[in-house]
């Protein structure tokens, strides 16, 4: 999630190595930027997760909280 | 789910190491101190008021001071409450409506259009309702309502990308977002109502049904 609303950084199937791998690397470089990975799970509910899951069909990047 | 690679607080309270993990006892010793510090200020003002026109009737228009402040204090501190859900910040209008489709996938059907009526997206947790706003939340347990100040870090996010943020937060882990969270208010459902705008309200009525 950023300044325009979202921007898909990377996409990838569980077959595709090379395409997961180029999504693991973006991950990895959201990650040095501050970002937290998140994969939401429906019912309420969402996971933090530090490595990308190559299974997870969705992962958002989302910026840290604070208290305001 | 990729449970090796998970966990399930949030990596958020690195930053607050210092406090309390908030949970039902805390909310409820928080509850009972913010009654408690009512009662504290308004008590005094009346009881003067009272006293002084038995003293002096003439007194009566200070006494009517008293009054006042008996009245407008508490509605100062409902107002600062309801302040954390009021919208906030830049509006980011050009990123808005792909971060409100966005927020809206995240929410089921219900939720998705009280929140694009109300501005709150309404969440059920373990400690109760929460509404979470763009810089802020309340949480509607059964007898009150807690107020938490809490944002994103990167304010130029479009508003609706920032009550996604914070959904997602406290989807990962309640307690822990209630921990990063300010806790800026606690008090009686209908004081928090009376000074939320009016757009927000039936965001309330519909966390109290």
């Amino acid at each position: 999630m950023d300044g325009s609303g979202h921007t898909t950084l990377a996409e990838w199937t569980t077959q595709d190595d090379a395409a997961f791998q180029a999504a693991v690397e973006e991950f990895g470089g959201q990650l040095e930027l501050g970002y937290i990975g998140t994969v939401p799970e429906g019912q309420g509910k969402a996971t933090h997760v530090r490595e990308l899951p190559r299974d997870a069909d969705l992962v958002i990047m989302r910026r840290p909280i604070a208290g305001g | 789910m990729p449970a090796a690679s998970s966990e399930a607080s949030l990596p958020e309270l690195a930053s607050v190491p210092w406090r309390q993990r908030t949970d039902e006892r805390w909310l409820r010793r928080w509850g009972r101190i913010w009654g408690a510090w009512t009662v504290a200020y308004t008590v005094p003002f009346i009881a003067a008021g009272v006293a002084l026109i038995a003293i002096q009737p003439l007194a009566a228009p200070v006494a009517l001071a008293a009054f006042a402040h008996a009245w407008i204090i508490p509605e100062l501190y409902a107002y600062r409450g309801a302040s954390v859900v009021r919208p906030k910040g830049p509006r980011n209008e050009a990123g808005e409506p792909t971060a409100q489709g966005f927020l809206g996938d995240l929410l089921a059907h219900d939720e998705r259009d009280l929140q694009r009526q109300t501005g709150l997206a309404m969440q059920r947790g373990a400690l109760g309702i929460w509404l979470v706003g763009e810089g802020g939340a309340l949480l509607v347990t059964r007898r009150r309502v807690h107020c938490f100040c809490v944002r994103t870090t990167d304010p130029e996010l479009p508003p609706s990308d920032r009550v996604a943020h914070l959904l997602l937060a406290l989807r990962e882990d309640e307690q822990g977002f209630a921990t990063v969270a300010n806790h800026a208010f606690a008090g009686a459902a209908w004081r928090v109502r009376r000074r939320l705008p009016k757009r927000m309200r039936p965001a309330l009525s519909a966390a109290r049904e």
